[in-house]
């Protein structure tokens, strides 16, 4: 069962290797896919902070990880059996030693755990963001699976179809009429579930021109990975154009057109709709306030 | 009178009919074999009926294999999909059914493999390290593991009759309510998950008991193995989660079987409810598999460097710390439920306290190699691997622990990414160790060292390939339990390079149980020829043959320090007191079988909506529990001249061979 040197050796430097050749796989596909890499990439001041915080903690973590890897190397090469090196068998406590390793990850843990306190506050979905520019309010409806998107201001509603203004918050509510979903743009930031008979809010902002892909993280039934949305963000102007546009749109939305996209299935293009009333998103919770219909 | 049962129930996808087919003929097979060497009475007296733990605990390792055998399959089916379906191609199996897959991988993954490793674990190791000969409640024991087999083989049931639940491992409402889910499937999990559910907390509360009150004379709290400090945290954890795990099942059940309103979107129910209640049983589960794993690597590194573990107190106090943090920190799962900053702040804060106590004990382990003699035997490579993996692991679940990190991974693959991290990682490479680690003191021989590197290769550098192409998939958009993708969307390379990750691991997988079977047939040439110690072992389990007695130990060991087996053989422990004694043991009984069985055809009956069937199994239980508790319990005796001739016999046994 005893080992020599060699397959010591051998096995330190294929694991090595092998690690060497996936941590340099990261950054070339980081390089290789940077267009598609959204989280780390994106196009909206949300989706920055939150991806800033992310590398301020991996960065802190590596303070940990990164010894922890050196020393498994070095005590496994070091201390192999039939080394040279010493040999403490009775070796079991050292007060100076423990209290290192109790006190950096405390203290790691504690900036982080700080830093987190803050930017929980400060990233707070529900938060409006601060802009020169007016929120523009866009109700979100998961449905059995597609998701609506209603402009109550602006009178127009679309399905799997998000066209938003650049530079101007947008202030999302969202619910559900079919089983929970989880509502996420990955190029603009945190994502909310969708749920029945509740209202959540995110609050997101596009600070680049694109068309972003949007979809639900949360399976909600069968053709849940149909459930994925282009949302496309320009500048202003574009954007009242096309609001203009949609307005003259033939299909109209109200509760009997609203119930008959409302049946389960996926739709294979987007749709765009006048909207007639003001009320729909409200209605459609207000649908689970009372006793089940039979 | 089938209920909704109808021949419709055995029709299936293609893949689906292979899976099947193939269960059949291993299921005729291995009963054709037992006729054919005539073992039917060998295994009903010296198995199936058994209360001996070390039986049992064999048992729920093969039964562990067996399902462990379907999850993987489940886990190539996934990522065979995932590889194929880009663009118009929707793969090889439809939607429905890839969510079939993907929630039976998981129910199969933790329920019936990763329970079944923790109760395998403690069966086979706790009476040995605490020096008992049995465990305090042994029907109860037996009881428990007929209870998660009858669990396990609902879930085998319903490959072939009828369909799983399609909603995930974890059901969340609505859309498992009887409104969006009204087929079987859904009940199928809801009566697997509930019947073994209900044997882990009867386990759990024998294995406190055995802990607390069994252990030798001389073993004070402080002198336990850190394993068993590890059990007594998860079955701690165990008695305090699964409780609330079956009383949410019960209330899906109520919602589903009565129409009632707990779950439900409509009607006043609160979905919400069911995702907290889930998870505060979910999150001391993932604890309660992963402490004795932690405490697996803490026996295996100070035997293999012949050194005391390092910071015995420290170890303790984190294990402690960490089963307490488990329970405060549910709510991770859920940050993007939409509750209040201050809320998700809190939760977020308290995960990441559990970082602290977790690196402790990496570095007290790093620091149990310095300065002793390292042996790279497989177990000591199983470990280096989880180094390696758990910290990376770690890294990626403080980055999740942050709310508005996690905004951005939620349900991504970068999540599945960090918890098949863990428990690829980290726990089932502590099973791997743990199996040839312990495997000698069962059968009395050592598996393949040639093979078991082999197996260490692929599962190192295919885990590696599987996985970590799925955190940068998380970071390109890419969430779970998609069926299909757009070719747009870019992810087809990594999906692709997974997919080879996952062929690599079931090399490695093929290896393993090559060499099970290999060690076996060759079981001569590796033989143990140290009676009982082939690792040069310092707790109590080496100290005797292997395999062990029926009673374990014949004179009750008496013990004053941390490493007794290892004080021993220094000549530094205190004399037991000598002279062999009549030994009472409990009688085998067939009833924990039979309510097995009857849990079995009771699940399966309310699934199909067979009320008769299920009224009348459900009289059967009563009726069963009530003749074992009116009955004596009755105990057979081994006199001291019979221990005397049994311990020669083993002695002999390791000297031939």
């Amino acid at each position: 069962m005893r080992l020599a040197k060699k397959p010591v050796f051998f096995m330190l430097t294929c694991t090595a290797v092998i690690l060497f050749l996936i941590l340099l796989l990261q950054p070339f596909t980081i390089y290789a896919f940077r267009d598609k890499i959204a989280v780390l990439f994106p196009r909206g001041v949300i989706a920055l902070e939150e991806r800033n915080l992310l590398f301020i903690i991996q960065g802190l973590m590596l303070l940990v990880i990164i010894p922890v890897y050196v020393l498994t190397f070095a005590f496994s090469w070091k201390y192999r059996a039939h080394s040279d090196s010493e040999y403490d068998p009775e070796l079991s406590d050292n007060h100076v030693a423990e209290i290192v390793w109790w006190g950096l990850p405390l203290v790691i843990t504690l900036i982080i755990a700080t830093l987190t306190w803050f930017k929980t506050y400060e990233l707070d979905p529900y938060k409006s963001i601060e802009s020169k520019n007016p929120p523009l309010t866009i109700q979100v409806v998961a449905l059995q699976w597609k998701w609506l998107f209603i402009y109550p201001e602006e009178k127009i509603a679309t399905v799997n179809f998000l066209q938003i203004p650049t530079d101007r918050p947008i202030h999302f509510e969202i619910t559900a009429d079919a089983p929970m979903n989880s509502f996420w743009i990955p190029h603009l930031g945190g994502q909310i579930y969708a749920m029945p008979k509740m209202k959540t809010e995110l609050n997101l902002i596009a600070n680049q021109a694109g068309d972003f892909m949007g979809s639900s993280a949360n399976i909600s039934g069968e053709l849940f990975a149909d459930m994925h949305f282009i949302t496309r963000a320009t500048v202003d102007k574009e954007y009242l154009e096309w609001v203009e546009t949609a307005k003259k749109s033939a299909a109209i939305l109200n509760w009997e057109s609203y119930e008959s996209l409302a049946k389960p299935g996926a739709i294979p293009s987007p749709i765009t709709y006048q909207l007639s009333g003001d009320n729909l998103f409200n209605q459609i919770i207000m649908k689970y306030m009372h006793p089940q219909p039979k | 009178m089938f209920g909704r049962l109808t021949l419709n129930a055995l029709n299936h996808e293609t893949s689906q009919n292979i899976a099947v087919g193939s269960m059949y003929v291993t299921g005729l097979l291995l009963i054709g074999l037992i006729f054919y060497l005539r073992r039917w009475k060998w295994l009903w007296d010296e198995w199936l009926t058994s209360v001996d733990p070390k039986r049992i605990g064999i048992m729920y390792i093969v039964v562990v294999l067996i399902m462990f055998l379907k999850g993987f399959a489940d886990a190539s089916m996934m990522r065979l999909q995932q590889a194929m379906a880009v663009g118009d191609s929707h793969g090889f199996i439809s939607a429905t059914h890839f969510q079939e897959v993907f929630s039976a991988h998981g129910t199969t993954m933790i329920f019936f493999v990763a329970m079944g490793v923790i109760f395998g674990l403690m069966n086979l190791i706790v009476p040995l390290q605490i020096g008992a000969r049995d465990v305090a409640y042994p029907f109860l024991n037996a009881l428990g593991f007929w209870l998660f087999a009858s669990g396990a083989f609902l879930t085998l049931i319903s490959l072939a009759v009828g369909k799983f639940s399609a909603t995930g491992w974890l059901a969340y409402p609505p859309l498992s309510g009887i409104e969006y889910s009204p087929g079987e499937g859904v009940d199928y999990w809801i009566w697997s998950v509930q019947i073994a559910g209900i044997g882990s907390t009867l386990s759990g509360i024998n294995f406190l008991v055995t802990i607390l009150k069994m252990r030798c004379p001389g073993m004070t709290f402080m002198k336990m193995p850190i394993f068993i400090w590890s059990v007594l945290c998860a079955v701690v954890l165990i008695i305090f989660a699964f409780p609330i795990l079956t009383a949410t099942l019960f209330m899906l059940t109520l919602d589903r079987y009565l129409g009632m309103h707990f779950f439900t979107a409509g009607g006043g129910g609160n979905p919400m409810m069911y995702v907290n209640l889930i998870w505060a049983w979910g999150h001391p589960e993932v604890y309660i598999l992963i402490l004795p794993a932690f405490g697996v690597f803490s026996e295996i590194v100070p035997t293999f460097s012949e050194k005391r573990l390092f910071g015995y107190f420290s170890m303790v106090i984190a294990l402690v710390l960490i089963a307490f943090l488990s329970f405060v920190v549910w709510l991770h799962h859920f940050f993007t439920m939409g509750a209040s900053p201050g809320v998700n702040a809190f939760f977020g804060v308290m995960t990441m306290l559990i970082a602290i106590p977790t690196g402790v004990k990496i570095f007290n382990w790093l620091f149990t190699k310095f300065r002793g003699r390292v042996h790279f035997t497989s177990p000591m490579l199983w470990f280096f691997a989880f180094l390696l993996n758990f910290s990376v692991g770690g890294m990626t679940g403080v980055l999740l622990s942050s709310p508005p990190v996690d905004y951005q991974v939620h349900n991504s693959l970068f999540l599945i990414a960090h918890f098949h991290g863990m428990v690829i990682g980290g726990f089932l490479f502590a099973f791997f160790a743990a199996f040839t680690y312990w495997f000698p003191k069962y059968t009395g021989f050592v598996l393949d060292e040639r093979l078991n590197r082999h197996a260490f290769w692929c599962w190192l550098s295919g885990f590696l390939i599987a996985f970590m192409p799925l955190y940068m998939l998380g970071f390109m958009g890419a969430t779970r339990r998609l069926d299909h993708y757009d070719a747009s969307t870019g992810w087809h390379p990594l999906f692709i390079l997974a997919g080879i990750g996952a062929v690599i691991i079931f090399i490695g997988a093929s290896i393993q149980f090559f060499g099970l079977f290999w060690s076996i047939y060759h079981r001569k040439q590796n033989w143990d020829h140290t009676g009982g110690d082939p690792w040069n072992g310092r707790t109590l389990e080496w100290s005797i043959p292997s395999p062990p007695p029926i009673y374990n130990f014949a004179i009750i060991p008496t013990v004053d320090q941390i490493d007794p087996f290892w004080a021993l053989k220094k000549g530094q422990a205190p004399i037991s007191k000598e002279g062999y004694e009549d030994i009472h043991l409990p009688k085998n009984t067939p009833i924990a079988l039979f309510l097995g069985i009857l849990t079995l055809v009771f699940g399966f009956a309310m699934t199909w909506h067979i009320f008769w069937l299920a009224i009348l199994s459900f009289i059967g239980v009563i009726t069963c529990l009530i003749v074992r508790l009116s009955g004596e319990d009755e105990h057979e005796l081994i006199s001291a001249a019979q221990v005397k001739e049994i311990e020669a016999d083993c002695l002999r046994r390791s000297q031939i061979v």
